[in-house]
C-alpha cells in the first residue's frame, strides 16, 4: 500500500486537488469501472475483477487498460457490471468467462458485445452506453453519481474529482455562521425520515452551552430492504467524512463519531481506511493543515440493534450503555452524547453538505419542492423490475419511479402497493401512484419518508400478511422500555396474525385500530409512534383485505396458508409433471399428460407447485374447510 | 421560576421539576406506576400521560420525565389522555392479571373490559426494581435481558447473582407479583370489585381535574359546558 503523502498547509492541498484534477483529464488510458459493492460482491464481482486482470495481462493491454474499483453505483439488478470508459460503454450481469471475451472483442477489436448490454424489460431495447439505460434517465445522481468516479480506497481519487474543495472553501473564506447560513438557505432537511432542518439543528448545536461538542454520523441503517447509507459509505465514505468536517467547523465540534453496524463489513472497512488515510494527510487530527481546525474521528460499530438508529438510543450505545431511548428534551443538541450538545445527522444528510457548501445554498435549492429540497436516495426492491439504488429529485411521482425508473413489475403482474419508509412506514395503493415525493405529502397519504426504503408489492402479495411481517420485526426491534411499544406491537401482531391464520373475529379491526392509535400515541420514541403506521395504512387502504380474512376466511392474494388450498385447474393442466416433480411431499398425483391432482392431506402448502408450473394450472383457492364464523358482516 | 400552564391554571415551577413533579406540588393528581421519588424517571408505564401543547401539534409525553419548561401548556385529562391511558391498563392487565394495583387502576379508570388474550407473566417491566437495586440497594444484582416482546427482567446469566444480599428491596417495590389480588378469576381477568360508580357526566372537561381520575365519571363536576 502506499504511503499518503502528508500535507502540510492548505496550499499543498490544493495544489493536489489540481495535479489529480488534471492528470485524470489527461489519462488517455481506457478506465474499466467495476462496480464492487456489498451486493456486486455478492454476485460474483470480485471473480469478474480477477478474470479481468487476468484477461487484460494475457492480451498484453497493462498499458493502455485500468481498472478502477468501485462501490455500487445503485443498479443492483444488473451486478456484476462494468462500465468501460471514456465511452461508457455498460455491460451487465457478467461471468468470469464473460469478461474475456469483452475483453478480446470491445478492448482489442473495438466492438460492442450485444449480449452483455442492457434490455429494458418492457421495451426489449438494448442500450449500449450507460446514459442510455433508462434506469438512470430520470434520476439525478448529486450524492451517488461520484461512486463511478472514486475508487472509495484512495483519497487520491477522492481529490480527483474536486474532493475536498469544499472543505477548504469553508476553512478558508466562512465563518461557522456562513456555513450554517449557507446549510439552512439550502433547505436541507434530515435524510434519516424525521426531515428536521439540518441547519437548525446545527444552529441549535451551536448556540448550546457547554463544552466541548460532538457530531454524530448515523449509519445505523436497520429497514428490511434498505441499503443507501451502506452504499454510501462504501462508495463514497471521504465525501462523509468531508461533510462531517465541515459540520465540525461550522458547529465548533472538536470531535465525532461516526456509528456504522457491524453488520456492514466492507462499509466499516472503507471509512477505518478513509479515517485512516485522513489522518496520515493530515486531514484530521489537531490543527489541521495549519488551521485553528482541529478534529478527531471516531467509529463506534452498532450491534445491529433497530432500535439505536433512533437518536438517544444511538447515544446511549455510544456510550456503552443499553441501546434505549429516553424522553426528549432535553434534545442531544441541549444534552447529547456525555451530556454534552451534540448533533446527529443521517450518513446521506452529511453526504449532501460538502455539495451545498461548494456549490452554494442556491444550486441546491434549485432542486426539488417548495418544503423539501435536493435530492433522496430510494432503495427500490420488491417486485420490480430494476431492483437498485435510485437518487430522485424532490417532486417526483410515485408512478415514475416504479415504472420510468424501476422498469414496472415483472412478468406482467399489476402493482398494488408500495411500502415506503421501512417497518415504520406505510402502504400506499395504485390510486397513490401519482402520489409526489416529499417530506409533507408522504406523511399526508400515511406513510413516512424514512430513510428511504421503498418495496414494491404486486398483486400476489397480501396485504394483511404484510402487516404482519412488519409487526413481526417491530415487535422484535422495540426496546420494549414503553408499555405501548413493547406489549402494543405484540398484541397487534397476535391480532393480524390470528386474522391470517382465520382465527380473526369481528371487533378485531376495531380493536386493531384503537391498539394502534393508543401505541402512537403512548409511546416515547419515534420507533413507538411510528410502529403502527403499517396496521393503519394497510387499514386505510386494504380494509377490504382484512375483512375477506375475518368474514369471509378467504386471502384475496392467495399467500395466507392457512385459509388457501392448491389446486390444478384441468383446462389448462398439460401433464407435464413438472409439479409433481418439486412437491417435498408427494402430493400430487398423476401421470404423464394427464391431469394432476393434489392430495390435501398430504400438501403442506409449500407453494412449490405453483412456482414450478409454467401453465398457470396451479392456483391458491379459498379452502372450503374453513368454516365461516356466524356473525354476519356489521 | 418556570412559568408554565397546567389544566388552564397557571402554575409556578422550579428549575429541575418535572412536569409530573409540578403538578403534585398543586395538588393535581396524575396516576403513576413505575414512577416513584426514590427512583430516577424512567417513563415506562405511560399512566402518567399528559397532553402538552395546542392545537394539531399537541401531543402526548409521560410526565414523569418531561421537564416543565417556560410557558408549556399541560392538560392532565383530555379524553386523549384518559384514552390512551385505558388502553395501556388494559395492555398491563393483560399480563399481570393477579396484580392489586393494576386491579384497582382498572377501576378507577373504569376498564371493565380486558380484549386481548391473557399471558400471566406477572410482570409489566416498569423497571421499579432495577432501579431498586441499583440506586437505592447498591446492588446491581437484576436487570433487563432482551428487547421486545422477549424483554424480561433477570440476573446476568439467569444465575443467582453474588451482587444480591436478598435485601428484598425488589419484592418491597413491585407493584405486579406481590400485592395479589384476591378478586379476579382468571378467566374473567377482571375484577371490577372495586368499581363503584356509573358514569353519568355528560362531557369532557378539558380544563378540568377530575378528582376521581377520570375526567368526569362521578358526575359532580356535570356543568354547563364553556361557550
Amino acid at each position: 500500500m502506499k504511503k499518503i503523502k502528508k500535507f502540510k498547509n492548505l496550499e499543498e492541498l490544493k495544489k493536489a486537488i489540481d495535479q489529480q484534477e488534471a492528470s485524470r483529464k489527461r489519462e488517455k488510458k481506457k478506465i474499466i469501472v467495476v462496480s464492487s459493492g456489498t451486493c456486486g460482491q455478492a454476485r460474483g464481482s470480485l471473480k469478474v475483477i480477477d478474470a479481468l486482470k487476468k484477461a487484460i495481462r494475457e492480451e498484453g493491454l497493462k498499458d493502455q487498460v485500468a481498472i478502477r474499483i468501485t462501490g455500487c453505483h445503485g443498479f443492483c439488478e444488473a451486478e456484476p457490471n462494468i462500465i468501460i470508459y471514456p465511452d461508457r460503454i455498460f455491460y451487465q450481469k457478467l461471468t468470469p468467462p464473460d469478461v474475456r471475451t469483452i475483453v478480446k472483442e470491445t478492448l482489442v477489436e473495438g466492438r460492442v458485445v450485444e449480449k452483455f448490454l442492457h434490455r429494458d424489460p418492457l421495451t426489449r431495447e438494448r442500450a449500449w452506453y450507460e446514459n442510455e439505460i433508462p434506469f438512470y434517465q430520470k434520476q439525478k445522481r448529486i450524492v451517488l453519481g461520484d461512486n463511478v468516479f472514486v475508487d472509495p480506497t484512495s483519497l487520491l481519487e477522492y481529490l480527483a474529482i474536486g474532493g475536498f474543495r469544499p472543505f477548504i472553501k469553508a476553512v478558508t473564506k466562512m465563518k461557522p455562521d456562513e456555513i450554517i447560513q449557507t446549510v439552512k438557505q439550502s433547505g436541507l432537511r434530515g435524510r434519516g425520515g424525521a426531515g428536521f432542518p439540518t441547519g437548525v439543528k446545527w444552529e441549535a448545536t451551536r448556540r448550546a452551552a457547554g463544552n466541548p461538542k460532538y457530531i454524530i454520523c448515523n449509519g445505523d441503517e436497520g429497514d428490511p430492504g434498505a441499503y443507501m447509507d451502506r452504499s454510501v459509505l462504501e462508495g463514497n465514505p471521504y465525501r462523509v467524512l468531508e461533510g462531517m468536517m465541515i459540520g465540525a467547523l461550522a458547529i465548533g465540534a472538536r470531535e465525532g463519531y461516526l456509528y456504522v453496524r457491524d453488520e456492514y463489513p466492507l462499509a466499516v472497512r472503507h471509512v477505518t481506511m478513509a479515517i485512516d488515510h485522513l489522518y496520515q494527510a493530515g486531514l484530521l487530527g489537531d490543527n489541521i493543515l495549519g488551521t485553528d481546525f482541529s478534529f478527531d474521528l471516531h467509529i463506534a460499530k452498532g450491534a445491529g440493534a433497530f432500535v439505536c438508529g433512533e437518536e438517544t438510543a444511538l447515544i446511549a450505545s455510544i456510550e456503552g450503555r443499553v441501546g434505549e431511548p429516553r424522553q426528549r428534551p432535553p434534545f442531544p443538541a441541549q444534552k447529547g452524547l456525555w451530556r454534552k450538545p451534540t448533533c446527529i445527522n443521517n450518513v446521506e444528510t452529511w453526504a449532501n453538505v460538502p455539495l451545498i457548501i461548494l456549490n452554494g445554498a442556491d444550486w441546491f435549492s434549485s432542486i426539488g419542492t417548495s418544503g423539501s429540497k435536493g435530492t433522496k436516495i430510494f432503495s427500490l426492491v420488491g417486485k420490480i423490475n430494476n431492483t437498485g439504488l435510485v437518487e430522485v429529485p424532490m417532486g417526483i411521482t410515485l408512478r415514475e419511479i416504479i415504472y420510468d425508473i424501476g422498469g414496472g413489475i415483472p412478468d406482467g403482474k399489476a402493482f398494488k402497493a408500495v411500502q415506503t419508509g421501512g417497518p415504520s412506514g406505510g402502504c400506499l395503493p395504485a390510486s397513490m401512484l401519482d402520489q409526489i415525493i416529499d417530506y409533507e405529502s408522504l406523511t399526508a397519504a400515511g406513510s413516512i419518508m424514512g430513510s428511504g426504503g421503498m418495496i414494491v408489492m404486486d398483486e400476489k402479495t397480501c396485504m394483511v400478511d404484510v402487516a404482519k411481517y412488519f409487526l413481526n420485526f417491530l415487535r422484535d426491534e422495540s426496546c420494549g422500555k414503553c408499555i405501548s411499544c413493547r406489549e402494543g406491537t405484540q398484541r397487534m401482531w397476535e391480532i393480524v396474525s390470528a386474522i391470517t391464520e382465520g382465527q380473526g373475529k369481528p371487533g378485531d379491526l376495531e380493536l386493531l385500530e384503537e391498539l394502534a392509535l393508543a401505541t402512537k400515541e403512548a409511546s416515547m420514541c419515534g420507533l413507538g409512534q411510528t410502529a403502527a403506521n403499517p396496521v393503519l395504512s394497510t387499514l386505510r387502504y386494504f380494509r377490504d383485505e382484512y375483512e375477506a380474512h375475518i368474514y369471509e376466511k378467504r386471502c384475496p392474494a392467495g399467500v395466507c396458508k392457512s385459509l388457501i388450498r392448491y389446486a390444478v385447474i384441468p383446462e389448462k393442466c398439460t401433464g407435464c409433471e413438472a409439479c409433481k416433480r418439486a412437491c417435498p411431499t408427494g402430493a400430487i398425483q398423476g401421470t404423464r399428460k394427464d391431469v394432476h391432482l393434489i392430495l390435501y392431506d398430504k400438501c403442506i402448502k409449500c407453494g412449490a407447485c405453483l412456482e414450478a408450473c409454467r401453465f398457470e394450472a396451479i392456483e391458491a383457492q379459498r379452502d372450503e374447510a374453513i368454516t365461516i364464523v356466524k356473525e354476519v358482516k356489521p | 421560576m418556570i412559568t408554565m400552564k397546567i389544566n388552564g391554571v397557571e402554575v409556578k415551577a422550579e428549575e429541575g421539576w418535572t412536569v409530573l413533579e409540578t403538578a403534585k406540588f398543586y395538588g393535581l393528581e396524575i396516576p403513576t406506576l413505575c414512577h416513584h421519588e426514590g427512583l430516577t424517571p424512567y417513563g415506562a408505564c405511560r399512566l402518567c400521560l399528559v397532553e402538552i401543547g395546542e392545537g394539531p401539534r399537541a401531543k402526548l409525553v409521560s410526565s414523569c420525565t418531561y421537564p416543565a419548561e417556560e410557558g408549556l401548556v399541560v392538560h392532565t385529562d383530555t379524553k386523549r389522555v384518559v384514552q390512551a391511558r385505558r388502553m395501556m391498563i388494559e395492555l398491563m392487565l393483560s399480563v399481570a392479571p393477579y396484580s392489586k394495583v393494576i386491579q384497582d387502576l382498572a377501576s378507577r379508570f373504569g376498564v371493565t373490559r380486558m380484549r386481548f388474550k391473557i399471558r400471566n407473566e406477572e410482570c409489566i417491566l416498569c423497571g421499579l426494581c432495577v432501579r431498586m437495586c441499583e440506586e437505592q440497594m447498591d446492588g446491581k444484582a437484576i436487570g433487563f435481558q432482551n428487547r421486545g416482546y422477549q424483554r424480561k427482567i433477570s440476573t446476568p446469566f439467569d444465575i443467582r447473582s453474588e451482587e444480591c444480599r436478598l435485601c428484598g428491596g425488589c419484592i418491597y417495590i413491585c407493584p405486579a407479583c406481590q400485592l395479589r389480588c384476591q378478586g379476579p378469576q382468571a378467566e374473567t381477568a377482571i375484577c371490577n370489585a372495586c368499581l363503584t360508580m356509573e358514569p353519568t357526566c355528560l362531557d369532557f372537561y378539558d380544563e378540568l381535574q377530575c378528582w376521581m381520575y377520570d375526567a368526569g365519571r362521578c358526575g359532580t363536576c356535570v356543568r354547563e359546558k364553556k361557550a
